[in-house]
């Protein structure tokens, strides 16, 4: 118990947030962290909203949705980011202590949550709901961005948190490849003898920041889903979820 | 070791000089997903027909054990450590910790699937509740039940790879001792077999559910997008 005290201390020391052991403090190995997560969960985005959109537009393609997402479940992330770091290694050297391998690797895992529920939520939207838009003379694009998104935002927006956390979790493991952010922390706790308050310390910040995350987008998730689902799905299914078709 | 060597061996060689250590690493890590998934259904099971009684606990539940399942599974390894150590028992603790949160859904969701009509006809043969629960509501959950357990088997498969923060990561260690040693072969054996492992397992379980409910086609599956990776 003694130790958790003492990784709070360590926390609340004013020079640890400026520079730990003469590296970089607590301040910008935590900003590196929210940047490459950042950057990871809008470029992830950016793919997968709108391939997710134009299959789940087609009604076609769920086998492609749903093994995107198995696979996705099976590698697991450690791995992955000790590959794709050893991959850039490999292809292009100089990029290989950047951000560059980690980002790959966060983005290749934050998508397959977010093409699904995209998928997922697009394809949801009542069929004949989506025929009365094309009799009223909408074109596809129209029913697409003016109807099926909306409709789908909640799931979407269901499926970015996931992704999230995801990413803010599996970023920790940039700090055992060469790059920063919060995990170097643990990094450096678990290469050295005597970092105890490091390496807990750092544990707490790295949960502090996840648990902030789901905070975070669950208001969001909130924010787009309109009130009479709103009523619906908390009765449903609090918390993160997961769907299960019926 | 072996990076300083002029002539590093090739996968199949290394592989085979390990095939040992590589046996028994892939024995450990079945065993930690086992015991995680099994002490898990034992823990969700009580909660989920508890949370399915009394409606009102289902939120409590799930909130706590949501809370659980964000923290990061690296950090939690590490919290847990001035708690039980640089124990097997402390990645254990971890996992099941993780198992919670789908497992109970599920079998919510599975249970509360039951349809009345098929709850009234056993009442009305003169079941009494907790014959309605063994013999009718839990068996008819199943699918549902099965389902759970896979992503959550799944899951764990991936996350064992990370309890190499304690030095209990099964084939994690592969992983971690490849990329120290800027040894590929060793990296790419212990990714690949965790695949491996999951794909098979899963399977597996496929077929244990078709086993377990001959009455059901396969006519939709279940899925459940999205599990935590770390």
């Amino acid at each position: 118990m003694n130790q958790f005290v003492d990784a709070v201390h360590w926390i609340f020391t004013r020079s640890n947030w400026h520079e730990v052991n003469l590296q970089a403090g607590i301040g910008s190995q935590l900003t590196y962290h929210v940047e490459l997560s950042a950057i990871s969960i809008v470029a992830a985005a950016l793919i997968a909203i709108p391939v997710g959109m134009l299959v789940g537009h087609r009604r076609r393609g769920e086998f492609l949705a749903v093994s995107v997402a198995n696979v996705g479940r099976a590698i697991p992330s450690f791995a992955l980011v000790v590959l794709v770091f050893i991959a850039v290694g490999n292809l292009v050297p100089s990029l290989q202590l950047s951000m560059a391998p980690t980002t790959i690797a966060l983005v290749l895992l934050a998508m397959p949550p977010i093409l699904t529920n995209t998928y997922v939520g697009i394809q949801a939207v009542d069929a004949d709901t989506v025929e009365a838009a094309r009799g009223m003379g909408l074109s596809e694009r129209q029913v697409l961005l003016d109807l099926e998104l909306p409709l789908a935002a909640p799931l979407i927006m269901a499926g970015l948190r996931t992704a999230a956390v995801t990413v803010v979790a599996t970023a920790t493991l940039a700090g055992f490849v060469g790059a920063g952010g919060l995990g170097v922390f643990l990094y450096n706790g678990f290469a050295q003898q005597g970092q105890e308050q490091q390496l807990i310390g750092g544990a707490m910040l790295v949960a502090i920041l996840a648990i902030l995350t789901e905070v975070a987008f669950a208001a969001l998730e909130r924010a787009v889903t309109p009130r009479t689902m709103s009523r619906q799905r908390r009765v449903v299914s609090p918390g993160p979820r997961a769907v299960v078709a019926a | 070791m072996i990076a300083q060597e002029l002539h590093p061996p090739s996968i199949w060689r290394w592989t085979s000089d390990h095939a040992g250590v590589i046996l028994s690493r892939t024995a450990q890590h079945v065993e930690l997903t086992v015991i995680a998934v099994v002490v898990g259904l034992a823990i969700s099971l009580p909660l989920s027909i508890l949370a399915y009684r009394h409606g009102r606990l289902y939120p409590p539940i799930t909130w706590i054990t949501g809370l659980l399942y964000t923290i990061p599974s690296l950090a939690l390894f590490v919290l847990l450590i001035p708690v039980t150590g640089l124990r097997s028992a402390t990645v254990e603790i971890g996992l099941v910790s993780y198992t919670l949160l789908i497992l109970i859904r599920n079998i919510v969701v599975g249970l509360r699937g039951v349809s009345a009509d098929v709850k009234d006809a056993a009442t009305g043969m003169g079941y009494t509740r907790r014959q309605l629960l063994w013999r009718v509501e839990l068996p008819m959950a199943v699918p549902a039940i099965v389902a759970g357990v896979r992503v959550t088997t799944v899951s764990t498969i991936g996350l064992v790879t990370v309890g190499f923060i304690i030095g209990h990561g099964a084939l994690g260690e592969f992983i971690i001792d490849g990329l120290n040693r800027f040894f590929t072969p060793e990296v790419i054996v212990g990714a690949v077999l965790s695949v491996a492992l999951a794909l098979v397992v899963d399977a597996l379980l496929l077929v244990l559910e078709r086993r377990l409910t001959p009455w059901t086609r396969p006519r939709e599956r279940r899925r459940l997008p999205a599990t935590r990776a770390t």
